[in-house]
């Protein structure tokens, strides 16, 4: 990761649209990467909702992606490796008015954290996860994720990735999520009606955010800089209505990558169950 | 008898039951509003009493898909503001490892109770043990100090539940009781009293716009916590962080930070430490023991001071940190010679040891799953005389 210069002058930090919900000091990426584009996009939902810090909280695990929960004026949580998801389930279960945000990338949710993202999806707590996805581990040096395409070169796959990569969308919605989208990161408007979506969906929500990493990713494959890259990337992408989520391609040899909604569900929520059986506890109904 | 006259009397208010439920009652007894844990013998009956009763009183339970997620649950319904527990035992404890260690960064009030059980790995999962007193100490890396707690009764891990969580709160910390495998499973009566103070947290000692999640104000070294739902912002990270939260990679950042992360529970001590002691005054030999495997000893003590020997002991309440005070006050009060017992191949006998220089330490040290008899500790305790 390259540290950027500080982008904004003292006044132009001052006058920003989202002063109130972004915190700029601590924004550390790569010029580029698009991590920038969905930090923005969700402020500006959280925006548009009228939410302000008491209504919400963000929580991170560890990565570049893990990073962002700083870049928020909002209680603000970066946990550890893997764990954002089940830190997020237990503000909201002490918490169930709190919209509760996890922000965190691929390897952090789907590698280490694999095993909290299909659970907490199919008990269906009601916090909206949010994966950019850039394909490797970017911060640690570019090592193979579980993201990482078939005979890519990444700083522990020399020779080519041997191993296929998960398909996020079909994943989630197999571990029951009730929302679920894809977008790449640059197309800040369908991302951002996915995040108000989520934010009114009382149930487990999945963001996929394409953000290639033309530090780790591109140099190492030869794709360019990160203009390139997301040229390289919107060839690729095709929108799709009505797509079944197993059917959600995300193939760069194959050259196709398929975005929009593939989950729009109705299922109660954890929180809204757990108060049911707070009822029938407190009416004694069960045997002691 | 008449048990209306009798009410006031302690001991008919008493029920029996098991050192786990009386735990979890402690707990409920305390404000824990949450309880995150995966099954695991011998603490399962944990989970399974709070599945029952925390409904009942507007609490949350949630059976979580291991024991990682389990503390991390109990960390984000803390920042929340909600009292919250989780209970394991020994393989799960290591799974705890790192969120005790992110719940000491973020300093999160959380209480985890570990029944202990043989080891390494899976061990002897129906058997006692008191092998984990080194990974309730030392469970996370990094440099930091954590507070354990023994109880040796039923009624103790009913009163030291409570304790754990009037000590997290008050200090900001995870506190560990560190329980094991009969204890949590015997019945014993217990008084489910409720003349004890209840601790909650330190507020923010200014408004949201002043707020920096760890700035001190007090000589305790405690921060002001602000939970989420609140109009306070925050951001809290388990990387080095300087008052405001933000990431701090200098070298004076990790000083001034872990400095005060350890000293805010050693300035303490006097205040969690906690032990029962008898005869020390008098004493040549103290044997010092903790948790099931103390419970021999009164008796066997007695028994030699009627064969004339000057012995007393002392039990300690509480393993982390480690009384040194109490060492120290041995020590004046001329004890000269120390027998530590405990129920493992010898582990807090080594912080014991770090006083030969004021008496003289031995052990019995025994990686057994059964306490020690009160014959078998006077017949250990008069050869080492």
């Amino acid at each position: 990761m390259i540290p950027s210069d500080n982008l904004s002058t003292p006044e132009e930090a001052l006058n920003h649209p989202l002063k109130d919900w972004l915190n700029l000091n601590r924004f550390i990426f790569c010029p580029g990467c698009l991590i920038g584009t969905v930090i923005t996009s969700i402020t500006t939902c959280l925006k548009e909702r009228g939410y302000t810090s008491k209504d919400y909280a963000i929580v991170s695990g560890i990565g570049c992606t893990g990073r962002a929960s700083g870049c928020f004026k909002a209680p603000a949580f970066h946990t550890t490796h893997g764990r954002a998801i089940p830190f997020a389930t237990g503000l909201k279960l002490a918490n169930p008015e709190l919209e509760v945000i996890v922000l965190s990338g691929d390897g952090d949710l789907f590698a280490i954290g694999g095993n909290h993202f299909i659970h907490a999806a199919r008990r269906n707590i009601e916090i909206t996860v949010i994966c950019v996805n850039n394909n490797v581990y970017g911060m640690t040096g570019g090592q193979v994720a579980p993201t990482t395409h078939v005979g890519d070169i990444t700083s522990t796959t020399p020779y080519g990735n041997m191993e296929p990569p998960f398909n996020l969308i079909s994943l989630a919605a197999a571990s029951g999520a009730t929302y679920v989208a894809r977008w790449p990161g640059y197309d800040t408007l369908r991302l951002q009606k996915s995040i108000l979506k989520s934010l009114d969906n009382e149930g487990f929500n999945f963001i996929e955010v394409l953000a290639p990493c033309f530090i780790q990713y591109g140099t190492k494959n030869r794709l360019g800089d990160a203009v390139e890259m997301l040229e390289w990337m919107k060839k690729q992408i095709k929108i799709e209505t009505d797509c079944p989520p197993h059917m959600a391609t995300l193939d760069f040899k194959k050259g196709v990558i398929i975005c929009g909604e593939f989950v729009e569900d109705k299922r109660e929520g954890f929180t809204k169950r757990m108060e049911q059986i707070r009822e029938k506890a407190k009416s004694k109904k069960i045997k002691k | 008898m008449n048990l209306k006259q009798s009410e006031n009397d302690p001991h008919n208010k008493a029920i029996l039951t098991s050192g786990n439920y009386a735990s979890a009652e402690g707990a409920i007894a305390a404000g824990c509003l949450l309880f995150a844990g995966y099954p695991i013998t011998p603490s399962s009956e944990i989970a399974a009493y709070m599945s029952r009763r925390l409904p009942e009183v507007n609490g949350t339970f949630i059976q979580m898909e291991d024991e990682l997620a389990s503390v991390a649950c109990c960390l984000g319904a803390s920042y929340a503001g909600t009292k919250s527990m989780t209970a394991t035992s020994g393989p799960g404890l290591s799974l705890m490892a790192e969120n005790i260690g992110l719940g000491v960064m973020l300093e999160a009030p959380v209480v985890i109770v570990t029944i202990m059980r043989g080891g390494p790995s899976t061990g002897q999962p129906t058997n006692a043990s008191q092998s984990d007193v080194y990974q309730a100490r030392y469970a996370s890396h990094g440099d930091y100090q954590i507070i354990v707690l023994a109880p040796s009764t039923v009624q103790e891990m009913y009163d030291l539940t409570i304790r754990a969580f009037n000590l997290a709160e008050r200090y900001r910390t995870p506190v560990i009781v560190a329980s094991d495998g009969i204890l949590g499973q015997m019945m014993e009566p217990v008084y489910y009293h409720s003349n004890f103070e209840k601790v909650e947290r330190k507020k923010p000692q200014v408004p949201p716009e002043k707020y920096k999640p760890f700035e001190v104000f007090d000589d305790d070294l405690v921060p002001g916590m602000a939970v989420a739902g609140t109009d306070y912002y925050f951001y809290v990270s388990g990387l080095t962080h300087d008052i405001e939260g933000n990431p701090d990679m200098t070298p004076e950042g990790a000083e001034t930070l872990i400095k005060r992360l350890c000293d805010k529970i050693t300035r303490a001590r006097p205040e969690i430490n906690d032990w029962e002691e008898k005869y020390i005054d008098d004493s040549d030999t103290v044997v010092l023991s903790y948790g099931i495997n103390a419970r021999g000893v009164p008796e066997a003590i007695e028994q030699a001071r009627q064969q004339g020997h000057k012995m007393g002991y002392v039990r300690l309440k509480s393993l982390w940190p480690f009384p040194d005070e109490l060492m120290e006050k041995l020590g004046r009060q001329g004890v000269s010679k120390v027998i530590v017992s405990e129920m493992n191949y010898g582990m807090l006998i080594r912080e014991v040891q770090r006083f030969q220089h004021l008496f003289e330490v031995s052990g019995i040290t025994i990686p057994t799953t059964i306490p020690f008899s009160p014959k078998f500790i006077y017949k250990k305790m008069i050869k080492e005389v």
